[in-house]
């Protein structure tokens, strides 16, 4: 079979699932809903297998294979066809998408096994990997538009899936319309490249694009930036970042599957795809580079003192996103694209530990509520601990290879900006470990807390049914998480993805060690073939001090945070005590919400008031009221004639007979 | 005699029928009176008719007497049935259909 064929199979087996579960919930007994969405994803990914064999087999100039199913939008100047693109860059997306959600699909089939909307969660999860799956394939922007708009959707339905939940609810919708903000973007960018292009399919853009626009073209810079603004509202950037730490409302498998695998890489992998346009447009990569810098530094300070332990992972993936942007715009593609790789391992692996302590402690998510849990789930503690190490880029861990890839190549770029955002990154790599193992000495170290007492027992602690955020009570039918908790250590169908995720999470970056491996950079070479910046590689000696450099802030992050949480437990909170106000301003997230709040929200509110009061009631109702008014006041004219008097009915016909006497005879006359 | 005395007396009878019509309230009068305002037409009607010479008037005077018998059938008609339901003989209290 041809790759094209292959990608159309990669496409139509989640579709399938998802169209099955969501047709047969009634019918399917127990988690065979969950298996069979599982299996989907399975397909797809033996789908992408086999795309990346058919890819591989042919000569390295061809490996951009084009399929179309039919014509999609057909008119003078315009020809878009439902079509998508197989080569070397969507086939590895595809493979880290389908791969990984396969993994974090077996993991739900328990996590999930009591909740109440069995069937609808495994739906929508075979949707958002379809969804995925879609912008990563398209193979122009409108099916990438429309793939984008679907990820967004699924991420609303995933996001707010406990819907009696209100806190979920308006995380979904925070989502949802940040998300939109992104489409927009997106939407913007394509009309802006399509008036210079006049094509909308990658290939015929890219083409067209070096004749149309000079070189840092005010359209083409604002067709980047509109690009960017996409690629922030998704991944999670400054400062459209607000949403994502909401987003672990959500069932701790779907935080795994929008950090990890799919939603969040999406703007990475755009910047990526359109690299011809940000190469055309080094202005505009500029600010993408800066914001990915900025974002990595801010979401680093962020995660070191929140509590809520989801959060603190979720933070920890802006951050890391920030890494990538900050690679791909910095022209390292292969190293950006790397760090996406080993980061969906680590980041899905995180979330699975997470999500298994969470339910050792009936459903809570803050750490203050942790503790000690290294005896109680060993095998959750030692993959949460492999997770954090590769987090923490610790010496031939996968993230190691990878994050020091993309600050080599940023220093390597020279200039006065790139060294600057490096070291920024350097800095910020250094708070990654810290808060790393943070999580790792807060959860599984210090005093058991009475949940791994009753765990070490052999028994399991039932959590109370309420909101974690609010306290406020809860059952547990559907619309609310299920009755029974579920650990790795206990669930085969979680130890399992969590096992392999662990290995890759350690032997990952085999793909990709410099100077000895680049399997990875080699494989994508053919998209990137191109770019003037395949060439600019750091040299050896370059290479070496970038990882001896990021491994000794790593291991000193790792340090610090053995030394503040186990030698000197409670030093933090003296920290605390002598900084509040930067503790203070940390906590809050630096005011972002906050920010927003006052910006946009209630500025909106005061709008949406005064629409209601100045021009509803006045304008609107004045208009309407104003017409009945008027049609009432005739109405009643014409009934007091119906007085229902016989005789009144004779008089007005003598009157109307005499009147036309009258005026025939005065006509006559 | 001249056609006009005719005619003035048929006006009479029909002014005399038509505010019967409108003042009485007793159903049987009103009918009594659309009789009057009818014959008070074939009064002209059939003057007219001799001060022409032809029959043509005489004919639509005896049609028109058909229709009052027809009407009358109807209206007595009606004036029973309100009798039978017990309801007050008297057409202002029949007023139902006011709007």
């Amino acid at each position: 079979m041809s790759a094209g064929a292959y990608g159309w199979l990669v496409l139509a087996s989640p579709l399938a699932g998802m169209i099955l579960i969501a047709l047969g919930w009634r019918v399917l007994p127990g988690r065979s809903a969950g298996w069979l969405a599982a299996l989907a994803i399975l397909g797809s990914f033996v789908a992408s297998v086999g795309a990346l064999l058919a890819l591989q087999s042919l000569p390295e100039e061809e490996r951009a294979v084009t399929s179309s199913a039919f014509a999609y939008a057909q008119t003078v100047g315009v020809d878009v066809d439902l079509g998508i693109l197989v080569d070397p860059l969507s086939v590895f997306m595809v493979l880290v998408v389908s791969g990984v959600s396969f993994l974090i699909h077996v993991y739900s089939i328990a996590y999930m096994g009591s909740d109440r909307g069995y069937a609808r969660y495994f739906a929508y999860l075979n949707f958002f990997v379809f969804s995925m799956l879609l912008l990563v394939l398209a193979g122009n922007f409108v099916l990438l538009t429309v793939g984008w708009a679907f990820v967004g959707a699924a991420s609303y339905l995933l996001i707010s899936f406990w819907y009696r939940r209100d806190t979920a609810t308006r995380a979904g919708i925070k989502a949802f319309v940040i998300n939109v903000i992104g489409d927009v973007g997106l939407v913007i960018a394509t009309f802006l490249l399509f008036s210079g292009t006049g094509a909308l399919d990658y290939a015929g853009v890219f083409e067209a694009a070096p004749e149309a626009f000079n070189r840092n073209d005010g359209t083409l810079v604002a067709a980047c930036l509109m690009l960017l603004v996409g690629a922030f509202a998704k991944s999670g950037q400054l400062p459209l970042h607000t949403w994502l730490p909401d987003a672990m409302e959500g069932p701790t498998p779907v935080s795994a599957l929008i950090h990890a695998a799919t939603m969040v890489t999406a703007g990475v992998y755009l910047i990526a795809r359109t690299h011809p346009l940000f190469e055309l447009a080094p202005a505009a990569a500029d600010v993408g580079a800066i914001v990915g810098t900025a974002t990595l530094f801010f979401a680093a300070t962020v995660a070191l003192v929140q509590t809520d332990l989801k959060r603190i992972i979720a933070y920890s993936t802006i951050s890391q996103i920030g890494y990538m942007i900050l690679g791909v715009s910095a022209f390292a593609y292969g190293a950006g694209l790397f760090h996406l790789m080993t980061h969906a391992f680590f980041k899905a692996l995180l979330f699975m530990a997470a999500g298994s302590v969470i339910g050792a402690v009936g459903g809570n998510q803050s750490i203050e509520r942790m503790g000690g849990f290294r005896f109680a789930m060993p095998f959750t503690h030692v993959t949460f601990a492999i997770g954090a190490l590769s987090l923490a880029a610790f010496p031939l861990t996968a993230g190691f290879f990878s994050k020091d890839e993309i600050l080599a190549f940023t220093l390597n770029r020279g200039g006065t900006l790139y060294p600057t955002l490096a070291v920024v990154g350097y800095v910020g790599a250094f708070m990654t470990a810290f808060y790393a193992f943070r999580m790792v000495f807060r959860v599984f170290w210090g005093e058991p807390v009475p949940e791994a007492l009753v765990l070490e027992r052999g028994d399991m602690p039932h959590g109370e049914h309420a909101n974690p955020a609010t306290g406020e009570p809860e059952d547990s039918d559907v619309g609310f998480p299920g009755p029974d908790h579920h650990i790795a250590d206990r669930e085969r169908s979680m130890k399992a993805p969590m096992f392999l995720l662990a290995l890759l999470a350690l032997v990952g970056g085999a793909v990709g060690i410099p100077l000895v491996s680049d399997t990875l950079e080699h494989f994508l070479e053919p998209t990137f073939a191109e770019s003037a910046f395949i060439e600019q590689v750091p040299s050896e000696s370059a290479e070496i001090t970038g990882l001896v450099v990021g491994g000794l802030v790593g291991i000193a992050g790792i340090l610090l945070a053995r030394e503040l949480y186990l030698r000197r437990p409670g030093s933090t909170l003296a920290m605390v005590a002598r900084m509040p106000r930067l503790h203070r301003f940390l906590e809050r997230k630096w005011y972002f919400d906050e920010l927003f709040d006052v910006v946009f929200v209630r500025p909106a509110k005061g709008f949406g008031r005064i629409g209601r009061e100045g021009i509803e009631t006045g304008v609107v109702q004045g208009l309407m009221g104003g017409t009945s008014g008027i049609v009432r006041a005739g109405a009643h004219l014409a009934r007091t004639v119906q007085s229902g008097y016989l005789r009144a009915y004779a008089l007005l016909l003598v009157i109307g007979l005499s009147a036309m006497a009258l005026y025939f005879l005065i006509v006559s006359a | 005699m001249s056609p006009g005395w005719f005619v003035a007396l048929s006006a009479v009878i029909f002014c005399i029928g038509v505010g019967g019509v409108l003042m009485r309230r007793n159903p049987l009068v009103v009918l009594l009176c659309l009789e009057l305002m009818l014959n008070g037409g074939n009064l002209a009607l059939i003057s007219f008719a001799r001060m022409h010479g032809t029959g043509d008037g005489q004919i639509f005077a005896l049609i028109v007497m058909v229709v009052a018998a027809c009407e009358v059938v109807v209206g007595l008609g009606l004036i029973v049935a309100m009798y039978r339901r017990r309801l007050a003989i008297d057409v202002d209290s029949m007023s139902e259909l006011r709007g």
